[in-house]
């Protein structure tokens, strides 16, 4: 059990990219914080510097009070979970999974014991003397996250650990690796670029965009109040509409038409609608054309276009819809992010003259 | 299914026959006296011979000397290949994990020198390496019989290849778990690659047991006389109107391939293994 601490780390590969600028970030004891952003963003990289498999070219990372930027992996007291298990393949599930105790000169009645208590917890006792080629992903995955348990670390790193899975065992594996980790209550590092596995994991969320943070927040925080237009989109699924908006006289407005009131500076805007956040009703203020519709059984994604833009809609109706509908959405639904930046731009979400010129 | 076509079975029969009749031939005409081969050719039938003839490959004394048995070259072979096998894939394979785990200056450079050496075949060097082994007086010595070709180009590169086939993460996965690169290497390649050390060990196995013109020079003890020699040593006797014992040189030939093909027997499977494995 340990903090983990990033202060201002930075990574810049041979050739110049930078890969992970000024990263800041503090994961407290027994803190489970998920690192999601699109491919390239620089997660994994922040994730293996951590582990001590890449070289920390600036800043300083530290686990529980010492910094490790430069100890071995073995010495950083953590364990590692990868995207595609990286099991010994010729050695038996209790022999991958003791392979590291032994390594550590841990006596061998203690071994036995560890690897039986954590193949009880995985369920793998029956598979230990198997070879991992004779396991399915979900067991194989287990493993892998069977060989991290027994070595009691002070902090977990789970590579994208179940990107390799079909979505039916993701879904499981997603709520076992969440029990888990409440139960060990072990500091938690997660990279993912699945937004869903992000917000299900997460007691927080760190989005990355090339290199940089971008939002640090509870997942509920980071949904409801993303900080910029890149976290409001990459955020959420159905991913939120951005929309090229203005803002004057306190309303905001799409094309000629005012969608509801602003508390932000007159002058162009993006403005983010989440789909569940808008309602067709008669007389709304939005007219909106129908492209096509997703039918999801629970509900349905009705997508289409308003003043030539594209919008998504969610709704629980089941009766056909005509062509052209309208739309309506609460002030306090609303995000406004600046066009150039794409920060959110703070709104008071009291009267127009509240908030100064 | 597919349907068995006879033409398929014919050039299969034919095939097999192309492969398998000279070493019939050989294993027959071995039955066979001298004279009789001499006078009327080689034999597809089995001769009264046989017996007479293997005993006395094995076990008659012959050489200048007068104290060279068939099993003595046997088993000076033996040494050859096994030592040329072991040596050539400890060698190989520490030079492979070397070039491919460890980050230093020229490595690849350092590869393809060694990968070049493949177009230079053992007779270009022999003069030099004939120099270094005499100069260190190991002349007639096994040292100097194997040690000289332990370098094989052929088996680095097989373990290269074979090595960056191991996922990155296998390596990381064993950091974390504190295996240092010693131990990373012992429990974690050497067992990954036993498929792969199967196929060598056939390869190399077969280089050595084969090896004619560097025993020849490097030894002039007749105690060191290897199979391959003893056969053509027999053939050598064109002296008056001597006529050579090819019995006895078919004999030793059929001999010389017993051993080969119980090593390929053997590591066939798991080289077989090595070949369609998918799963590292």
């Amino acid at each position: 059990m340990a903090t983990v601490t990033l202060s201002n780390v930075g990574k810049t590969y041979a050739g110049g990219v930078d890969a992970v600028r000024g990263v800041d970030v503090e994961i407290k004891d027994g803190e489970f914080v998920v690192l999601v952003g699109p491919s390239g963003c620089g997660k994994s990289t922040m994730l293996r510097m951590v582990a001590g498999l890449e070289d920390v070219t600036r800043g300083e990372v530290r686990i529980g009070d010492r910094v490790v930027n430069t100890l071995d992996p073995a010495d950083r007291d953590i364990a590692m979970v990868f995207q595609n298990y990286a099991l010994y393949p010729h050695m038996s599930v209790r022999d991958n999974m003791a392979y590291g105790l032994k390594n550590r000169r841990t006596p061998k009645d203690e071994i036995t014991r560890r690897v039986d208590e954590a193949a009880r917890m995985l369920e793998l006792a029956p598979y230990l003397d198997r070879k991992p080629r004779a396991l399915s992903g979900g067991q194989r995955q287990r493993v892998a996250m069977g060989r991290a348990i027994v070595r009691q670390p002070s902090a977990f790193l789970f590579d994208e650990p179940l990107s390799n899975l079909d979505a039916k065992l993701r879904v499981s594996m997603r709520g076992e690796i969440r029990r888990l980790q409440k139960r060990l209550a072990t500091t938690s590092l997660y990279v993912t670029h699945d937004q869903l596995e992000a917000m299900t994991l997460a007691d927080r969320l760190i989005v990355l965009r090339d290199g940089a943070v971008e939002q640090v927040g509870a997942p509920l925080e980071v949904y409801r109040r993303p900080a910029s237009a890149f976290v409001a989109a990459f955020i959420g699924s159905p991913a939120m509409t951005l929309l090229d908006a203005r803002v004057s006289d306190g309303q905001a407005l799409v094309g000629d038409h005012v969608v509801a009131p602003a508390a932000v500076p007159a002058g162009e805007v993006t403005l983010g609608l989440r789909p569940e956040d808008l309602r067709i009703t008669r007389d709304g203020p939005l007219p909106m054309r129908v492209d096509y519709i997703e039918e999801l059984g629970a509900q349905r994604i009705v997508h289409g276009f308003v003043d030539g833009q594209k919008i998504a809609v969610t709704e629980t109706g089941a009766e056909s819809l005509p062509a052209d509908l309208r739309l309506s959405v609460d002030p306090g639904a609303l995000h406004l992010f600046d066009v150039k930046t794409g920060r959110r731009l703070p709104q008071t979400v009291t009267r127009p003259e509240a908030v100064p010129a | 299914m597919q349907q068995v076509k006879p033409l398929d079975h014919l050039v299969l029969i034919l095939g097999a026959l192309f492969m398998a009749l000279p070493v019939i031939v050989a294993l027959m005409s071995s039955t066979h006296a001298a004279i009789e081969i001499h006078s009327n050719g080689l034999y597809l039938t089995p001769g009264g011979d046989g017996v007479e003839t293997y005993n006395k490959v094995l076990t008659a004394r012959g050489g200048f000397t007068g104290d060279v048995t068939g099993l003595l070259m046997l088993g000076n072979s033996m040494i050859m290949g096994i030592g040329f096998a072991v040596g050539k894939i400890v060698l190989s394979m520490t030079a492979a994990y070397a070039l491919v785990y460890f980050r230093f200056r020229f490595a690849t450079l350092i590869f393809w020198a060694i990968f070049t050496t493949l177009l230079l075949p053992l007779e270009v060097r022999i003069m030099p390496s004939y120099q270094v082994m005499s100069t260190l007086g190991l002349l007639n010595s096994y040292t100097g019989l194997i040690v000289p070709l332990l370098a094989s180009a052929t088996g680095t590169f097989f373990f290269r290849q074979f090595f960056k086939s191991v996922p990155d993460e296998l390596l990381e996965a064993a950091r974390i778990d504190g295996a240092g690169p010693w131990k990373f290497f012992v429990d974690v390649l050497v067992p990954l690659s036993r498929t792969m050390m199967a196929a060598i060990f056939i390869i190399m196995f077969i280089y050595g047991w084969n090896q004619y013109l560097w025993p020849l020079i490097m030894t002039t003890d007749e105690s060191f006389y290897t199979l391959m020699r003893g056969i053509k040593s027999i053939l050598q006797v064109w002296v008056g109107s001597q006529i050579p014992d090819y019995n006895e040189a078919f004999a030793l030939a059929v001999l010389a391939m017993i051993p080969p093909i119980i090593v390929v027997v053997v590591f066939q499977r798991m080289f077989i293994k090595g070949l369609t494995e998918s799963d590292k």
